[in-house]
């Protein structure tokens, strides 16, 4: 039997459905952007700036351009119209323009016959700059600076974005409280490193149009910037996304890369290629922002949380790219999975003259949930309490709404907790291990897709699907959403395959292509199985009304009497009277040829009316409970997480293999943020900028996990699903935080927690005279 | 190398002869040369695995690997591994698994455990783990390609 042949019964939803494209990947026969050829094809290459921050007096390119073999040299002067995902916060160009902003900002770029001559020409590019003070750090851009990184800082500071929200009595709430605990959390920066480099490939024809291929998990947005710096309309621009290595947040944002390939095929006439080495990639960048906070948490003499008060200060890099979004998440995540009644945030997201931070899986829900969770743990251990009974009392009711607006529907939370406490063991365990062994918990709560679209003009729905099925029984689904690896090409086939009634072989997901694939806003905030799946629904439920009139029509009877089986449509009253899928296809198309259908998704309003409510609106929201136990070596600070029980509530779980899948690749790449990785600066500069210094968990470092999912269906999501891609992560490190602690009484607040840092809190535990557990 | 600026050897089962300058890296001359693009290119730095072929049945990072220590040798790549229909084993196991997620990656993992099934059939799991630690996954947390890995071997791959 092919591997990729459905089960027997058309019941995919539920059930564990291998990825569609899983043949082409484990032959290496998928098809990503670096793997396309195309005649003529030039090799692009960037220079960039080895200044953290300098005036760009003059670029002398005469020299590269006169070498044989350079078809084209670009400096910022040319395509200078400023650009960023965010319509409110273009700050970006395709090469720098008057200044660079960091190590590694783009300053020129050519198109040459081959590497070497493109690597030649760059050589012999000439800068004459005006060094211009660095700002490393976000505390030095709070107060008006000497030279602003940007000119639309907050008052001439390289403040980009301050968030200030207050809603109830934070002020009373806490001179009134019966127990506070504070948390002052350091985050260092943790970047993506999908596999696949970011790689981008233009063609501009005689024909007046652009084509560009790219590794991007947004193709919308890029096809956007594209007709914005390169003044070209979008209906002669394509965009067409082949297979994506991996994004995690990292190929969200339009990238100056792939404006500049584009200019370069402009100017050349030729097609062009920009792949970037695993360097260019780290000074991209666009990771998870390197930030502090400062939670405090209130509760009342009954253990009820009274209020939360938090800043968070975050070091945003060069550009804007989604840190407006950051700044509010940083605040705003913090409204699940518990009540609050007052809550009062302070956000502010500064320049620095580093590569820019963006959105990475989870984003804006890691470092904030962190400090809360070992809030949470200082206030049930001070309160006597059960850090699980503190949290059930404080658990988020379904149907509710909280002080900043946001509207709740499902939540399985405290189904979330119940199930991974019993499942840990965690009454025979939680303080009771022996000295260096602990256990802890963490929970979470993220968004499932944005409510408000980044962009909503016009305003179109979030999500559109179309199918076209032809003679061939084959259906063609078309649709912009982007997938990356999370499986939404399998989603979306087995969702038009369960409703059709149709075996999923029939259906055949095409590749993103703006000339044919209705948009979609891409994959980013976990939206795609929330609203491409609802999109998906609505179209095949649309293409279903005239294979049902047509079987009726065969059957002698009305559509309502029609059922749908499995390859075939029956009479309700009279089972065995049926007609296949092919027959009442054919007999559907003898009046129109072949049909077509389209679905789309749109969030329902919601959210306040003060500035900033719609952040972190969505339409549902994921939850989770984990417990993470571990063991650490006291000698060396070295520590092995052993199991972590992931209980999750994705509402229903369409298909099991991906959302397992999401939920084992979030907890690695948690562990990873919360164990050792960190983008290393010294100053302005990046020290680690590869594989082999920025480090990522080994297979021999990954726990077991044992996955629990108790998540009731959801309202709205279709068939009752939820999100499962980016919250899965969050729980996973302050339920790490929280064992350490359970393990050797220190309560680590500087993320990574590396082996010394473990010695040094061992170390300092040792010099206040603090035994734990008899040592 | 036998001739200057030609290198023979047998890729996938049949000899091959390609120009080739001395400083070629095997994977440029794999995928831009030879447009075998199954082998990815994820750092060219050693660090990612994604690059993995086989040269004399050998799990190789031909990223670091100069394409002229290749002449005279067997190389396998991912084209070399899958059947012309169907799939192998190995392959079959991740699919089913849903060890791949966004694939970049898998072309490595499938050469690695080709191999490390050929030399050791029934490997623990720390076996497995010893094995797979030069490739790296960025999707999976790894547990589902270990899965497959194990499951490949059960069914005697």
């Amino acid at each position: 039997m092919n591997a990729t042949a459905p089960p027997p019964s058309a019941r995919l939803l539920g059930g564990r459905i291998p990825y569609v494209e899983g043949p082409l990947k484990v032959t290496g026969r998928a098809e990503y952007t670096d793997d396309i050829q195309r005649p003529g094809m030039l090799v692009g290459r960037v220079l960039r700036a080895p200044w953290p921050h300098a005036r760009l007096v003059a670029l002398d390119v005469s020299r590269a351009r006169a070498l044989p073999g350079v078809y084209a040299v670009l400096t910022g002067e040319k395509y200078p119209t400023p650009f960023g995902v965010l319509p409110i916060t273009h700050d970006e160009t395709a090469i720098a323009v008057g200044k660079s902003r960091y190590i590694g900002d783009i300053i020129a770029a050519v198109a040459a016959q081959d590497e070497r001559t493109a690597e030649a020409a760059l050589a012999l590019i000439r800068a004459e700059v005006e060094p211009l003070p660095e700002y490393s750090d976000p505390r030095m851009g709070v107060q008006p600076v000497a030279e602003p990184i940007h000119a639309r800082g907050l008052n001439g500071s390289n403040i980009q974005k301050e968030v200030l929200q207050h809603f109830g009595d934070v002020d009373a709430a806490f001179a009134g409280a019966a127990h506070t605990a504070r948390v002052r959390g350091t985050f260092a920066g943790v970047t993506h490193a999908f596999t696949e480099p970011l790689v981008t490939i233009a063609e501009s024809t005689p024909d007046g149009r652009l084509t560009v291929w790219s590794a991007t998990q947004v193709p919308h947005y890029l096809h956007r910037a594209l007709a914005e710096v390169l003044g070209i309309p979008m209906h002669r621009i394509r965009v067409v996304k082949p297979e994506v290595g991996g994004g995690f947040g990292g190929k969200s944002d339009p990238l100056p890369h792939e404006i500049v390939c584009a200019a370069l095929a402009i100017e050349t006439g030729r097609p062009v290629k920009v792949l970037f080495d695993r360097e260019d990639v780290f000074y991209t960048n666009h990771g998870r922002h390197p930030t502090q906070n400062d939670v405090k948490i209130a509760l009342d003499r009954d253990g009820n949380i009274v209020a939360y008060d938090i800043e968070a200060l975050i070091d945003g890099g060069a550009w804007s790219s989604f840190g407006t979004v950051t700044t509010y998440y940083n605040g705003v995540l913090s409204m699940g999975p518990y009540r609050v009644p007052n809550f009062r945030y302070k956000g502010r997201r500064v320049y620095t003259t580093k590569p820019p931070s963006g959105a990475m899986r989870a984003h804006g829900g890691t470092n904030l949930r962190y400090s809360i969770e070992l809030a949470l743990d200082i206030l049930a251990e001070e309160t006597g309490v059960d850090p699980f009974d503190l949290r059930l009392r404080n658990a988020l009711p379904p149907n509710s709404v909280t002080v900043n607006q946001f509207r709740i529907t499902s939540t399985s939370f405290r189904e979330c907790l119940e199930a991974v406490r019993a499942k840990s063991g965690w009454a025979e365990k939680f303080r009771r291990l022996p000295y260096g062994r602990g256990i802890g918990l963490g929970c979470g709560f993220y968004i499932s897709g944005s409510n408000s679209p980044i962009h909503f003009t016009p305003k179109m729905p979030q999500s559109t699907v179309h199918l076209k099925v032809d003679m061939d029984g084959g259906i063609a689904v078309h649709s912009m959403q982007a997938d990356i690896g999370q499986g939404s090409n399998t989603l979306l086939a087995a969702i038009v395959a369960e409703v059709v009634g149709v075996d999923l072989e029939r259906v055949h997901v095409q590749r993103v292509d703006s000339d044919v694939s209705p948009i979609d806003l891409g994959s980013y905030s976990s939206r795609v199985t929330f609203m491409m799946g609802n999109a998906a629904k609505a179209a095949a439920e649309s293409l279903l009304v005239p294979l049902l009139e047509a079987a009726a029509q065969l059957l002698g009877t009305t559509p309502d009497r029609v059922a749908v089986g499995h390859e075939r449509y029956y009479r309700r009253d009279a089972p065995e009277q049926g007609v296949t899928f092919l027959e009442a296809l054919h007999g559907a198309m003898e009046t129109r040829g072949a049909l077509t259908a389209s679905g789309n998704y749109r969030s329902p309003s919601m959210g306040g009316s003060f500035k900033g409510a719609r952040a972190g609106t969505a339409p549902a929201y994921s939850f989770a409970a984990y417990v993470a136990e571990l063991a650490v070596d006291v000698e060396t600070g070295e520590y092995k997480v052993e199991k972590i029980w992931a209980a999750f509530d994705c509402g229903r779980a369409l298909n099991r293999l991906a959302v397992e899948g999401q939920i084992q690749g979030s907890i690695h790449m948690g562990l990873g943020q919360v164990m050792g990785e960190s983008m290393n600066y010294r100053g302005a500069r990046l020290f680690n900028p590869s594989l082999l210094e920025y480090k990522i968990p080994m297979p021999q470092q990954m726990p077991d996990v044992e996955i629990l999912l108790v998540g009731k269906d959801d309202p709205e999501g279709p068939f009752g699903a939820k999100e499962a891609g980016e919250g899965p992560l969050i729980a996973t490190l302050p339920a790490v935080g929280n064992a350490l602690y359970d393990a050797i009484g220190v309560r680590f607040t500087e993320l990574p927690i590396t082996p010394d840092r473990v010695l040094r809190g061992l170390d300092l535990r040792a010099k206040e005279g603090r035994p734990w557990k008899g040592h | 190398m036998s001739e200057a600026g030609l290198l023979r050897m047998r890729l996938n089962g049949h000899p091959v002869v390609a120009p080739c300058e001395p400083a070629r890296i095997l994977l440029d001359l794999l995928r831009d040369d030879l447009h075998l693009t199954g082998t990815k290119r994820g750092c060219d730095l050693g660090t990612c695995g994604c690059c993995t072929v086989l040269v004399d049945g050998r799990p190789t990072l031909s990223c670091l690997t100069l394409a002229r220590l290749a002449d005279g040798h067997d190389v396998t790549t991912i084209e070399g591994i899958s059947p012309p229909q169907g799939l192998s084993p190995v392959q079959r196991a991740f699919v089913e698994s849903g060890a791949t997620q966004c694939g970049f990656c898998t072309p490595g993992f499938i050469v690695t455990a080709t191999a490390l099934l050929r030399d050791h059939p029934h490997p623990s799991r720390a076996e497995i783990e010893r094995a797979i630690a030069g490739n790296l996954c960025r999707c999976t947390g790894y547990t589902k390609i270990v899965e497959a890995i194990a499951t490949a071997a059960k069914d005697g791959a």
